[in-house]
């Protein structure tokens, strides 16, 4: 088993929309153990959610799959894996797009990669048609005692400025 | 999800009280359309207070009911949005054609 992780964990459940919730709010328990701030959850649970999302509505549209997540911490950073047996994307550059979607009569926004690139610092997708899909996300949890040390420096900093 | 409407200022006004995501949306459309459709109203509040979760999801809610509310000559404004949901609206362009309202201080569209 490698060990290039400090933590690891897997789930795998059928791609029914009511798991949505239970995907984002166990990767939000376990990444709770590098003390997040609740924007950074905010910020993992949102992203988790779109990923998840897409392979249930467009990875497995109307019929039954697994959907299989992946979490690992290593140091101070996240790595979250989604993925789908799925149909694929035909064109990953083109579905990236902010508001491009397949599904504007589901009321999809087509905003679910932009706000997965935004959220998290970095996204790498892999797909093949017929095969399936992969989202890959990364983020680096600011440890506590580096927000102690940003508001330290700022202080200090304002202190040499003479300001305030 | 509970909903209120003014007669006096033909304002319908509802409290979403769940996380909003694909799952959530499919049965909460339903219920704001058949609300919208029925009092026709002048305007429409959105009251995120009791969300604590937002995805892309419910930008397609949102802009699904405000050309719903538009074609029946309503408007839609949006009420104590928390900071998680407002990232989520800043992002979109949401709150530019869905105005903020202090509902509770007697705030209008």
């Amino acid at each position: 088993m490698n060990n290039i992780y400090d933590n690891e964990m897997k789930i795998e459940f059928l791609s029914k929309s009511n798991n949505e919730a239970f995907a984002r709010i166990s990767v939000a328990a376990f990444v709770a153990q590098l003390d997040p701030t609740l924007e950074e959850i905010a910020d993992i649970k949102t992203a988790v959610s779109e990923a998840v999302t897409n392979s249930i509505i467009h990875g497995y549209e109307e019929q039954m799959g697994i959907v299989k997540l992946i979490c690992k911490i290593r140091e101070n950073e996240i790595f979250i894996e989604v993925s789908d047996t799925g149909k694929g994307i035909e064109n990953v550059e083109i579905a990236k797009q902010p508001l491009y979607t397949t599904k504007a009569n589901l009321e999809r926004s087509g905003m679910g990669f932009t706000i997965m690139e935004s959220f998290m610092d970095s996204i790498e997708v892999e797909s093949v048609l017929g095969l399936g899909t992969k989202v890959t996300m990364r983020k680096k949890i600011k440890s506590n005692s580096n927000k102690e040390e940003d508001f330290a420096v700022s202080t200090t900093a304002t202190a040499i400025r003479g300001e305030e | 999800m509970e909903s209120k409407f003014e007669k006096k200022d033909k304002r319908l006004i509802f409290k979403i009280e769940e996380d909003i995501d694909e799952c959530s949306v499919q049965k909460m459309r339903r219920k704001l359309d058949n609300e919208i459709e029925r009092y026709m109203p002048k305007e429409v509040i959105f009251d995120f207070n009791n969300v604590s979760f937002m995805d892309s999801a419910g930008i397609g809610l949102m802009i699904g009911r405000y050309k719903l509310a538009n074609m029946l000559g309503g408007k839609v404004g949006v009420a104590n949005v928390p900071s998680p949901v407002r990232k989520i609206f800043e992002m979109s362009g949401i709150l530019k054609i869905m105005p903020e309202v202090e509902i509770e201080k007697g705030g209008k569209i």
